[in-house]
């Protein structure tokens, strides 16, 4: 428990990918079996406990803390399960804590009714980070920045196999790990998951640069619409269906609309979208969905998952990965011609002789949820990761407003010395007619190092007030923010969000009259 | 004890707390005839004072943060000296705080008064350790008077730190550190840690180095970090005053690992809202154990609160049976901030 506390501790405070990579490799080196197992469940978020805290914490505290003192200190500190670690009465003598592996198991294990005595016991036995965690850990709220794809980097990182190799196995895999641990350490064989229902690492492509869009031979390449949803893979094997994100997450238990009809036997790449009577709705419609365990009947109503197949990477027990792109597709349309699952169809090939063709029937093609295309070589394998010459992506140019710096946050990590978290305004009508600026989005990346450097000088010298880590600066500097999309908010102030806004042009020549209004910004709104 | 007895002798003005028949004031917070100081932290030993009594090291601190403003008479007193002051009797006794910081015991007609500054019961290799000073009346700090505070094994902190640079061999350790004591004490414990390499100081640390090693306190290699190469801060652990950790000062350093020794580390939100990698909990407080012990061990029976997380200490005094009183004083800081 003791290395494992002070993992989870480091990683919480370290925002750098590589320091989090470091840490989680060292520990890997470092911990016994089965801990390091549980460890990565817990990293991974593979690990949940059926335990009612609620009633647990307060039969804990009635016997040990006054009633006041506690609320002061709960206040004080804004989380209960910290609070309860902090002031937990600590003992005179230390005692070795509990390994992890018998945390966990005692946990899975024990009667509702004894499981206060057990964790009070721990918590006597622990240190104030070791409270921290264990609390952290059980009630499943870990939140450190590390998400399943990073501790499995990790993994590869220390033990020097292939990341898609670990990806290839990880779903046919169950805590503590001892199989995969056995193979990385060069213990034991490749852990062997053949005909179960799991994640296969996904192909990705890249974004296509003018040189190798000239350089492109029509007759070698297919195009697809590039849709904007969000890539799965989905199969059912071994008697389980499947929904995985990009990154191997089950998403299953939110998506039972377009799992339930799975035929047996397939493994299928395609784009996860919301559809209404044939048409596309909005990513929004789509993000409601997301992030989400279970979904409710009303949604599953209103909100009709569907998922457009792009290809087919297993046909019962054939692997067909290593078949070039045009045969799979053709497996890929005979199979939904035979199988025709519900929720589904089959992305559509764009015909093109040339660029300027492709570049005509993009234009003119008026459908919502297009993002763009996608050029796939008629001879590529799928090879799970970013193969470099195989497929590209040809993305729509972003759209484009210009927006008055309001106001500036410090920036954590290397940055936290600067202010680098940048919320800008758009000009509206105010009241008694007299223009203002309202806030309509934040962004932190777009702009270069050194124009990082200009814009914290700008801010420390055009403060009008600060908020803690925020100042307020005089609205004189425009920036050309570049987004993909803007939708209706309720959350927000100016009634808009823009996703995925970024700093595309510092204008420090235009005066600050001349940024764009509101009523530009909800001209482009799509849904 | 009469309630009401001490408030006739001991009272609080505009300048801070007031013992009538001695005609002085302990750590006003501006400028007085007479005081006795009980520390050399800014908001303690204010400037422009005529006349002041303190311990020796305390009357240095001032003289070299001072300057001009340091007292224009000084009173040295030792720890356990009793000196006469007008119609009371007045003796330093260690607090444990800082390099020379004491608490005050003040006695008049047979009652017993004591007024502990800042302190803490854990060990400091920097100063004395806290004497115990049995009383009738105890003034305390509630600066971390919530069950939250357990500062824990300072030693164990560093080692935390000395972890991290193996770990993490590239990187700048810049730790935040008050000037006067928690400096002095880190670099202490990294010493006695085993950490022998130089550790470079921001320029603002420097003075109050060179006092506590004049007072006897060895401090081992210390080296300036303005100007240093940038290379040779690689891996090295740099201690800067809280205010320069995270802003323009820090970019010299390659690639900066944030760390912090304060108490306030111990709560998370604290720590992360200041941008801290590395949070060390290193308090130079009493935390809510040692100020609830201390209380009970003086004996006293009326316990007066400066400043700090009153309510909470004012709970457990009054639900203990002894009187309880805040004083809300004013100009009192956190000075781990």
């Amino acid at each position: 428990m003791k290395a494992f506390s002070a993992l989870l501790d480091r990683l919480a405070y370290t925002p750098s990918r590589n320091d989090k990579l470091r840490l989680m490799a060292d520990y890997f080196a470092g911990a016994p079996d089965p801990d390091r197992g549980y460890a990565l469940a817990v990293l991974t978020d593979g690990l949940f406990f059926r335990v009612p805290f609620r009633r647990i914490f307060a039969e804990m505290l009635e016997a040990r803390v006054d009633p006041v003192l506690f609320k002061l200190s709960r206040d004080y500190v804004g989380d209960t399960a910290e609070t309860i670690a902090l002031l937990w009465p600590a003992r005179e003598e230390s005692q070795e804590p509990p390994p992890l592996a018998e945390v966990v198991k005692a946990v899975q294990d024990a009667k509702p009714e004894a499981i206060t005595r057990l964790l009070a016991g721990w918590l006597d036995q622990l240190d104030a980070t070791g409270r921290w965690a264990l609390l952290k850990l059980l009630t499943g709220a870990l939140r450190v920045g590390v998400s399943a794809r990073l501790a499995k980097t990790a993994l590869a990182q220390w033990s020097g196999k292939p990341l898609s190799e670990i990806e290839e196995i990880w779903h046919g895999l169950t805590p503590p790990y001892q199989p995969l641990f056995a193979w990385l350490t060069g213990n034991g064989p490749r852990p062997d998951i053949r005909g179960s229902a799991v994640f296969r690492p996904l192909m990705l492509a890249h974004a296509i640069e003018e040189r190798e869009l000239a350089a492109i031979t029509p007759s070698d390449f297919a195009a697809e619409w590039k849709w904007d949803g969000i890539r799965v893979q989905a199969c059912h094997q071994g008697g389980a269906k499947r929904l995985f994100s990009r990154t191997g997450d089950d998403i299953s238990g939110a998506f039972p609309d377009v799992v339930e009809g799975l035929p047996e036997g397939a493994v299928l790449d395609g784009e996860l979208l919301v559809m209404r009577g044939g048409d596309v709705a909005p990513f929004n419609d789509l993000q409601q969905r997301l992030n989400r365990k279970t979904v409710t009947g009303a949604m599953l109503k209103s909100h009709p998952a569907h998922i457009r197949l792009y290809d087919l990477l297993f046909e019962g027990d054939e692997d067909l990965r290593a078949l070039p792109f045009m045969e799979r597709r053709a497996r890929l349309e005979a199979w939904h011609g035979t199988h025709a699952p519900s929720r589904t169809d089959v992305s559509e090939i764009v015909a093109f002789e040339s660029i300027a063709e492709l570049e005509a029937l993009w234009a003119g093609a008026r459908e919502t949820g297009i993002e763009g295309l996608m050029l796939k070589r008629h001879d590529s394998p799928y090879i799970g990761g970013r193969p470099k010459g195989h497929w590209y992506k040809w993305k729509r140019a972003p759209l484009m407003i210009d927006a008055v710096l309001l106001y500036a946050q410090r920036g954590s990590g290397k940055r936290s010395s600067y202010y680098s978290d940048y919320t800008f305004g758009a000009w509206r009508e105010g009241e008694h007619g007299a223009p203002e600026l309202v806030p309509v989005g934040k962004s932190y990346f777009g702009f270069t190092d050194e124009e990082l450097k200009q814009l914290d000088n700008f801010v420390r010298s055009n403060t009008v007030d600060s908020f803690g880590p925020v100042r307020q600066v005089m609205p004189k500097l425009v920036f050309e923010v570049a987004f993909d999309s803007v939708h209706h908010s309720k959350r927000h102030k100016s009634g808009v969000a823009m996703r995925f806004p970024r700093i595309h042009r510092i204008r420090w020549d235009k005066p600050a009259e001349e940024a764009d209004t509101l009523q530009t910004l909800q001209a482009m709104i799509v849904d | 004890m009469t309630p009401g007895r001490f408030e006739d002798w001991l009272t609080v003005d505009s300048k801070g707390l007031y013992c009538r028949p001695g005609d002085f004031h302990v750590d006003p917070s501006s400028a007085v005839s007479r005081a006795v100081i009980t520390h050399g932290h800014s908001d303690h030993a204010r400037p422009g004072h005529e006349a002041a009594l303190a311990t020796p090291e305390t009357l240095a601190i001032m003289d070299a943060r001072l300057g001009e403003g340091a007292p224009r008479r000084k009173q040295a007193a030792s720890y356990g000296e009793p000196i006469k002051i007008g119609d009371v009797t007045v003796t330093l006794f260690p607090a444990g705080h800082v390099l020379g910081s004491a608490q005050v015991l003040v006695e008049y007609k047979g009652a017993r008064a004591v007024v502990s500054g800042d302190y803490k019961r854990s060990t400091d290799p920097t100063c004395a350790p806290f004497t115990l000073v049995p009383c009738d009346l105890f003034v305390t700090e509630a600066t971390f008077a919530l069950p939250v505070f357990q500062h824990g094994d300072a030693g164990a902190e560093v080692a935390k730190l000395i972890k991290s640079v193996e770990q993490f061999p590239e990187r700048a350790h810049v730790v935040g550190a008050y000037g006067l004591g928690k400096t002095q004490r880190l670099i202490a414990l990294l010493r006695e840690a085993g950490y022998e390499r130089p550790i470079y100081i921001h320029g603002a640390l420097q003075s109050c180095c060179d006092l506590y090693e004049s007072f006897g306190v060895p401090l081992g290699a210390l080296s300036p970090a303005t100007g240093a190469a940038r290379e040779d801060l690689r891996g090295a652990i740099v201690l800067a005053p809280p205010s320069a950790i995270a802003d323009r000062w820090s970019r010299r350093l390659p690639d900066p690992l944030t760390a912090f020794a304060s108490g306030w580390m111990r709560v998370r939100a604290r720590a992360r809202q200041q941008g801290v990698e590395l949070p060390l909990v290193i308090s130079d407080h009493a935390d809510w154990r040692e100020l609830t012990n201390t209380i009970a061990e003086t004996g006293a029976e009326e316990i007066w609160v400066t400043h700090g997380r009153e309510d909470a200490l004012l709970h457990h005094i009054r639900s203990t049976g002894r009187r309880g009183r805040a004083l809300a004083l004013i100009g009192r800081e956190d000075e781990d901030q």
